[in-house]
């Protein structure tokens, strides 16, 4: 059996989950299914408020699903499991915390914060550049750097599952383009099309909502990669590929026009 | 170091001597009475002559104020904290809360002193009900601002609620108890000084009352003096908590 199994999740939020803003349920999630495999990379690729970080918060165990399954590693998940990663789209760090001791917060949460901890949290800092800002707060830091933090944050506890809400969605575009390659080098969801190619061993891409898997791919480009990946024909083919998928690129043959559609993509 | 003198010391001090200046140029060339004005020399005297009436009463009105601002953080925290974490308390006694917040607090004063004298404890009743109020409201209002991503970060390494709390909430809520605090410690001064002069034998309050009937204008100058230097130090007193707390407090809340 695959490391992830989603099946039929479906998720419809009742009026006392939302308050008293919408006047029916809404269904944010219609049917949701697809594998992944131990240490692979998976895009959820979709129309904006389709239901991914819906998904992503029941993968997590944060909030409940109406229907389907959800086994991670065997284990069904109904609960936060303690074991997982989280990178949401700010950066979400605690101001009244210096840099290292953000990254820390999750082995003080699970009482592990020992010298080991502190050992581990120095050398993912170190990777992601910021070795020289261990006792700097975070007003102090870009937000690039400070997203940065929270991937440290994210990893330090060494999580089964790693998972990411548009983790560089608040980004400039350079700035994400090198987190791209730092994830790279360290080694999951994402809107913006080419990230999901560049960065993913599979990309699933989702309907509007109720969202439904409208197709999977796999993306057969090779590793270590870099940039150049980009301008080789095998990316611009899975680009393409799932951009016909999103609906945002007519699904011909020829070079038909790109029409800006229903909000997929970066924005 | 000699620009920092000028504009934080000498500047400050030539205004405040101008104004002193201006006062006693008008009681000498206005020749205005002692008993509706008294000039500054008068209060000076006032003030070194009766120094041991000022500080004794001085000491009434701190302690009033002081107790009933500890007595209002005391209580005020931990209902903060029971407001802001249930939902049926946060629905039931919130909008009640933010609509006591608006009733002028010391126009109960009366009521309190038929209810518990003239003593202590009408005072120290109507300093923690004007300081409450602030501290509640702002404290609550703190909890309730913390991150949604920071809560979902703690649940999802299934931290435990006194964790949540004194790691997330707690720290995240700081800035506005502070804030909360400020507040309720200038409004504190103010309920011990109308407790007293609703009906008290001591306190600077009472001392400024009874001088103004006798019509000791320098000693009820010299008494609101007195009250200034009082306001002024338990105001830094807050200053100095959120100091040693300032490690904890993000360097600008209203930016973030």
């Amino acid at each position: 059996m695959a490391f992830g199994v989603i099946k039929n999740v479906r998720k419809v939020f009742q009026l006392d989950e939302i308050g008293w803003t919408a006047l029916e349920p809404v269904v944010a999630l219609d049917d949701a299914t697809f594998e992944f495999e131990e240490g692979e990379l998976v895009a959820l690729l979709g129309p904006s408020g389709c239901g991914k970080t819906t998904l992503l918060r029941i993968v997590g165990g944060l909030i409940a699903k109406s229907a389907g399954s959800v086994a991670i590693a065997g284990r069904e998940v109904t609960k936060p499991m303690g074991d997982y990663g989280f990178v949401f789209q700010a950066p979400s760090l605690m101001p009244w915390r210096n840099v290292l001791d953000n990254v820390l917060f999750p082995m003080e949460i699970l009482r592990k914060n020992d010298a080991a901890a502190r050992r581990h949290a120095h050398e993912l800092l170190e990777l992601v550049g910021l070795s020289g800002f261990l006792s700097a707060r975070p007003h102090q830091l870009s937000g690039g750097m400070q997203q940065r933090v929270a991937l440290c944050r994210a990893l330090v506890h060494r999580p089964r599952l790693l998972l990411m809400d548009e983790p560089f969605g608040a980004l400039d575009e350079l700035t994400r383009m090198e987190m791209n390659d730092l994830l790279l080098r360290i080694r999951h969801e994402t809107k913006a099309i080419s990230e999901a190619v560049y960065l993913s061993d599979k990309v699933v891409i989702f309907s509007k909502r109720p969202a439904r898997v409208v197709k999977e791919m796999a993306i057969p480009l090779a590793y270590p990669r870099s940039q150049k990946v980009r301008f080789t024909p095998a990316f611009t083919a899975a680009e393409r590929i799932a951009s016909e998928a999103l609906g945002v690129v007519a699904p011909t043959a020829d070079e038909a026009p790109a029409h800006a559609a229903q909000g997929a993509g970066r924005q | 170091m000699r620009l920092r003198i000028f504009s934080q010391v000498l500047y400050p001090l030539a205004g405040v001597l101008l104004i002193i200046a201006a006062w006693v140029l008008a009681c000498w060339l206005l020749n205005i009475p002692t008993v509706v004005l008294p000039s500054p020399d008068k209060v000076l005297r006032a003030l070194v002559v009766r120094s041991d009436l000022l500080l004794s009463e001085g000491w009434v009105t701190l302690r009033e104020t002081l107790y009933g601002f500890v007595l209002a953080m005391l209580v005020g925290l931990p209902l903060a904290v029971a407001v802001a974490n249930s939902r049926p308390l946060n629905l039931m006694f919130y909008p009640l809360l933010i609509a006591l917040q608006s009733v002028p607090k010391v126009a109960l004063a009366p009521m309190l002193l038929v209810w518990l004298g003239t003593g202590l404890e009408s005072k120290l009743a109507l300093v923690w009900l004007v300081a409450f109020f602030p501290i509640i409201v702002d404290t609550a209002a703190g909890l309730r601002a913390t991150p949604k991503e920071l809560l979902e970060l703690a649940q999802s390494l299934n931290a435990s609620p006194l964790q949540i709390f004194l790691k997330v909430q707690l720290p995240a809520a700081l800035p506005f108890v502070v804030t909360g605090a400020k507040v309720a410690i200038t409004l504190a001064v103010i309920g011990a000084v109308i407790g007293e002069f609703v009906g008290s034998s001591e306190g600077l309050g009472f001392l400024l009352q009874s001088a103004t009937s006798q019509l000791d204008t320098p000693l009820a100058f010299a008494a609101l003096f007195a009250l200034s230097v009082l306001g002024i130090f338990v105001y830094a007193l807050v200053g100095l908590g959120e100091r040693l707390m300032s490690s904890w407090l993000p360097p600008a809340p209203a930016h973030q």
